[in-house]
């Protein structure tokens, strides 16, 4: 067949044509954009059967239900729990990012011991032989008292153990990391005579005063009071928020309220004197409950009134009045404090009483809409262990951080006190420190301070599950399982007003070579010997757990919670049965006196306070990816923490936005760049506490500054608490 | 022939509520398998297809107030299922869906062209200027339920469309051809800790979406709620995301530029 030039261009049309009818260049263009969409390293991620595991969350001490969902063995999401009396199925972003907890890269996969300054993995039975040979010594040489204990809990079956090991081995030393549970507990021991936490019972008060609590900002138990505080304004309830900058609670609140930060407690004792003044309090209730309100008169008295207390907090002496009128008007009227999340200082017990006496004035005690003293836990009763004369011995010696001491008498932890302890003397007082779930060398003020004198110590053992700061200059890191693989009792929510347990489940089993710290804490003890090993007869952990809960255990396991709704708070039990506004212990505390940021007024023109934000953790746990990610951009920009300032300040200093400037303080400077922000009071900036990480993964690590590292210490008078809420800066362009 | 009812999903987002603490956004990200990187500050380049604003009302201390507005995809009915961005979608990845009122997005479908990143008026398209890499071992949480983007294509919240065929599955497998209002709700409505956030059948006078919108059929789903608002009403997008706020500056910058936050 002769090819001419008609038949070739027939063919190669009538092809072209045919394909292009064809299926065929359609489906080429599919498959390629298939194939091109399938590279090997974009994950596939396996299907399977999905399943969900109730469980509690431990990554802040709000001890919200979750339900864990799973495909096939992986953990995909964790959600709230529907139904459950904290959160019913709300949840806060970290809680959300659980599953990059599990799963994160900056795991401890293996027991570990520090050689020569580098880790190395060691075997879990040499780790414990090791430990237990050095805490023997220490026993031996008579200086059981050596051995401390830091934790982010003193409740609850872990801290228990902690606390019973240091007792029967000889060491008062359990120290709990600073919040504001310090001075809530002694304000409620000091008032009404009770061991008891504080709860808060939101979503009954129809008017709520708020000064500087991060209501919706990680104070208490965040998903709950996100509800309650929706509840509470629904039914027509007002927030006002007292603070020096617009914070998102403040931004959420009915009322923005500017006030000097540091001076709250003064505003509260003007309110006091109004309230005494005008006669608006509950005078039935004060009467009949209470004891002491005379001495009250005194302590808010002329020094307190509107004009004076105006000078002190900025607050307007008609607005004060206003406010006292407002407070007492209302039906149920709460007050609260304890700066942004509350989990970082304690705060001035001076401040907290004031508050405390507020809402005694108004009968919001022990009431629907008031402050509930919830009693602790009682549920971990086991027998008393047998001292041998080591211990009893060293049990008797003096706490470390001078807690219970002459000095301090009313306080029970000041972690806050330990730099200077361990400073003190030529060796260190603290020979071994165990470390389980708190991150003093990052969450401490002035960490240049706190990470030297910890150094000091011969042996640190930390439990953590993730190389963090503290982790990192400890000797041995024994690494617990996460909460997701674990059983673990939450003996409180925190802020909640009712007596709650929670249980934590393992959801999944342990996926790295972790072990829970419970089983480590038993076996360290029988591996000392002695009368320390037979204090721990439990052949498990889970044991231990199982006989501590008794008959709640079976419920627990298929509920994850136990909450006592039929609970009405215990009567008073000060020696006067009553509500006390003064007696013998309130007289030990110095008068109330605003605490200044330390640093000096000239050379530090402005005011550095930190803020919180739930899209950053805090405490002992790492920022996760999926928080890094949601965090503001007015928070971080690159590599660079922010700093808010007032528009005005920002002129004046020749700062546009986004300008690059160095913040200094007394402890040190550090390059940031500013964000004009019209929440900020003139004279005071901000920045976002939670940044500036060394360790954990590099999304977080080498991110922002950490505002601690700027801040000084502030020892409240009489307590011996943490106090610092803010420090003098400067900023200057850079 | 009885055809069933077409559904129109939408969500009520009580600004009232809203504390702006991100658990919307990081519910969406943790459900969807959204990616992330190191440094995912600059947030025209960082996907997550829920973000929350920051409004102000641009007065200065201490007159200075601030809302935050959370910004799912607002599911733009238009005209008849003319959005924006499915009108413009040359491969058809991009879909209004008359029987659930769900645009959709099917990543396999898409090129990468970006007109509808250019079309969509509410920036809730974004690109992956990336490939997706998860750290070792994280991969583990990722969610089989919704497939992985990778580089080169757009992607937008599908109002957790998976859920719907999930919640439909699990209603077939019992024999029911309707779903209950709280069997198919997305993941961040799930996961508000304030309750903010509200879903539902807007055609649906039971749900309490439409209860809350009371959207009127005959203008465009305008909100009979003196509270309520959409988004850039007046582009005529007739969105299905409706907003609730007690503040006037909240409702009306609802229709100006939003600020990042």
């Amino acid at each position: 067949m002769k090819i001419d030039r008609r038949s070739f261009l027939s063919f190669v049309i009538g092809g072209a044509a045919g394909t292009a009818l064809s299926p065929l260049p359609w489906k080429l263009t599919d498959d390629i954009s298939i194939w091109s969409q399938n590279w090997p390293w974009t994950p596939v991620p396996p299907k399977g059967e999905t399943t969900y595991v109730a469980s509690t969350c431990t990554l802040c001490p709000g001890g919200c239900g979750i339900s864990v969902r799973k495909v096939d063995d992986r953990v995909v999401k964790v959600e709230g729990l529907k139904g459950h009396p904290v959160n019913d199925g709300g949840i806060c972003p970290l809680g959300l990012s659980g599953a990059q907890l599990l799963y994160s890269p900056t795991r401890v996969r293996a027991p570990m011991k520090k050689v020569n300054g580098t880790w190395r993995e060691i075997a879990w039975d040499t780790a414990i032989q090791e430990i237990a040979d050095q805490l023997k010594d220490l026993r031996e040489k008579g200086q059981p008292q050596s051995v401390a204990w830091v934790s982010d809990s003193d409740r609850g079956s872990v801290a228990e153990l902690s606390k019973r090991f240091l007792t029967v081995f000889g060491s008062p030393n359990f120290i709990r990391t600073p919040s504001i549970q310090d001075s809530y507990e002694l304000v409620l021991y000091l008032t009404q005579g009770q061991r008891a936490m504080a709860g808060f019972d939101l979503a009954n008060a129809t008017y709520v005063l708020s000064f500087g609590s991060g209501i919706i900002e990680g104070w208490g138990a965040p998903p709950h009071l996100f509800r309650a505080k929706s509840v509470m304004q629904q039914k027509g309830g007002k927030i006002s928020q007292l603070e020096a900058r617009l914070s998102k609670t403040a931004a959420k609140a009915d009322q923005f309220i500017p006030i000097k930060p540091g001076t709250e407690g003064a505003l509260a004792l003007g309110l006091i004197h109004v309230i005494l003044k005008e006669g608006l309090y509950r005078k039935q209730i004060v009467q009949d409950q209470s004891t002491g309100s005379d001495a009250l008169k005194k302590l808010a008295g002329d020094d307190f009134a509107p004009e004076a207390v105006s000078k002190t907090t900025g607050v307007d002496a008609k607005t004060i009045v206003e406010l006292a009128r407002a407070f007492a008007g209302a039906k149920k009227p709460l007050a609260v404090c304890g700066r942004g999340n509350g989990r970082q200082e304690a705060g001035s017990a001076q401040e907290f009483l004031a508050v405390h006496f507020l809402n005694a004035l108004m009968g919001s005690i022990n009431t629907a809409g008031g402050v509930v003293a919830v009693p602790e836990p009682d549920y971990v009763d086991w027998p008393e262990p047998e001292m041998d004369a080591a211990a009893s011995a060293g049990m008797q010696q003096a706490r470390v951080d001078g807690a219970g001491g002459k000095d301090f008498p009313l306080s029970r932890y000041l972690l806050n006190r330990l730099p200077e302890a361990l400073d003190g003397g030529a060796s260190s007082p603290v020979q071994v420190l165990f470390v389980n779930h708190a991150n003093p060398a990052f969450s401490l003020v002035d960490t240049a301070r706190v990470e030297k004198s910890l150094k000091k110590i011969p042996l640190i053992v930390s439990f953590s599950s993730f190389m963090d700061e503290t982790a990192a200059l400890a000797h041995y890191i024994l690494p617990n399982h996460i909460y997701l693989e674990r059983f673990e009792d939450v003996p409180a929510s925190q802020g909640f007003p009712k007596p709650f347990i929670g249980l934590v489940k393992p959801v999944v089993a342990p996926i790295l070579k972790t072990r829970h710290i419970g089983d480590v804490v038993i076996q360290v003890a029988k591996a000392v010997g002695g009368n320390v090993a037979s204090a721990f007869a439990w052949d498990s952990y889970e044991a231990c757990l199982q006989e501590s809960l008794g008959d709640k255990w079976d419920r627990l396991k298929e509920e994850v919670y136990w909450v006592d709704s039929n609970f009405s708070p215990a009567a008073f039990e000060t020696k006067s049965k009553k509500f006390e506004f003064a007696n013998a212990d309130i007289a030990l505390l110095p008068a109330y006196a605003a605490l200044k940021a330390p640093g000096d007024d000239k050379a530090f023109p402005l005011t550095l306070v930190p803020f919180d934000t739930l899209r950053l953790a805090s405490g002992a746990v790492g920022t996760p990816p999926f928080l890094v990610k949601a965090l503001e951009e007015t928070m971080l920009q690159k590599n660079d923490g922010l700093v808010e300032i007032n528009p005005v300040d920002a002129q004046k200093l020749g700062l546009a936005d986004g300008a690059a400037a160095v913040l200094s303080t007394p402890k040190g400077s550090a390059r940031v760049k500013v964000t004009l922000s019209e929440g900020m009071m003139p004279g005071l900036i901000a920045m976002v506490r939670g940044l500036g990480h060394t360790a954990y993964d590099r999304f977080l690590a080498g991110r922002g500054v950490n505002i601690n590292s700027l801040m000084s210490s502030v020892e409240a008078p009489g307590t011996g608490f943490e106090a610092a809420w803010g420090v003098r800066a400067q900023l200057t362009k850079a | 022939m009885d055809q069933p009812t077409n559904k129109r999903f939408g969500m009520v987002i009580d600004l009232d509520k809203c504390t702006g603490c991100g658990a919307c956004m990081v519910a969406c990200m943790a459900e969807n398998n959204v990616p992330f990187r190191e440094d995912d500050t600059d947030k025209l380049l960082s996907i997550a297809w829920m973000r929350v604003y920051r409004l102000k009302n641009g007065k200065s201390f201490p007159q200075a107030e601030e809302c935050f507005l959370p910004r799912p995809c607002q599911h733009c009915e238009g005209h008849h299922g003319h959005s924006p961005c499915v009108s413009v979608c040359p491969a058809t990845a991009t879909d209004y869906d008359m029987q659930t009122g769900i645009v959709s997005q099917v990543p396999t479908r898409c090129f990468g062209c970006r007109y509808c990143m250019a079309a969509c008026p509410y920036h809730v398209r974004q690109f992956n200027w990336w490939d997706p890499i998860w750290p070792d071992g994280m991969e583990r949480s990722l969610n089989p339920d919704v497939s992985v983007r990778m580089r080169g294509i757009v992607e937008k919240c599908s109002f957790c469309y998976h859920r719907y065929q999930r919640a439909l599955d699990e209603a077939y497998a019992e024999g029911r051809r309707d779903l209950k209002e709280h069997e198919y709700q997305t993941a961040c409505t799930q996961a508000c800790p304030a309750g903010a956030i509200t879903f539902g059948d807007l055609n649906n006078p039971a749900h309490t979406v439409h209860k809350l919108a009371q959207p009127d059929t005959a203008h465009e789903g305008k909100s009979r709620n003196p509270k309520a608002f959409r988004l850039l009403e007046r582009l005529g997008t007739n969105t299905k995301v409706y907003y609730l706020s007690s503040r006037e500056w909240v409702r009306r910058a609802g229709d100006s530029a939003l600020r990042k936050s």
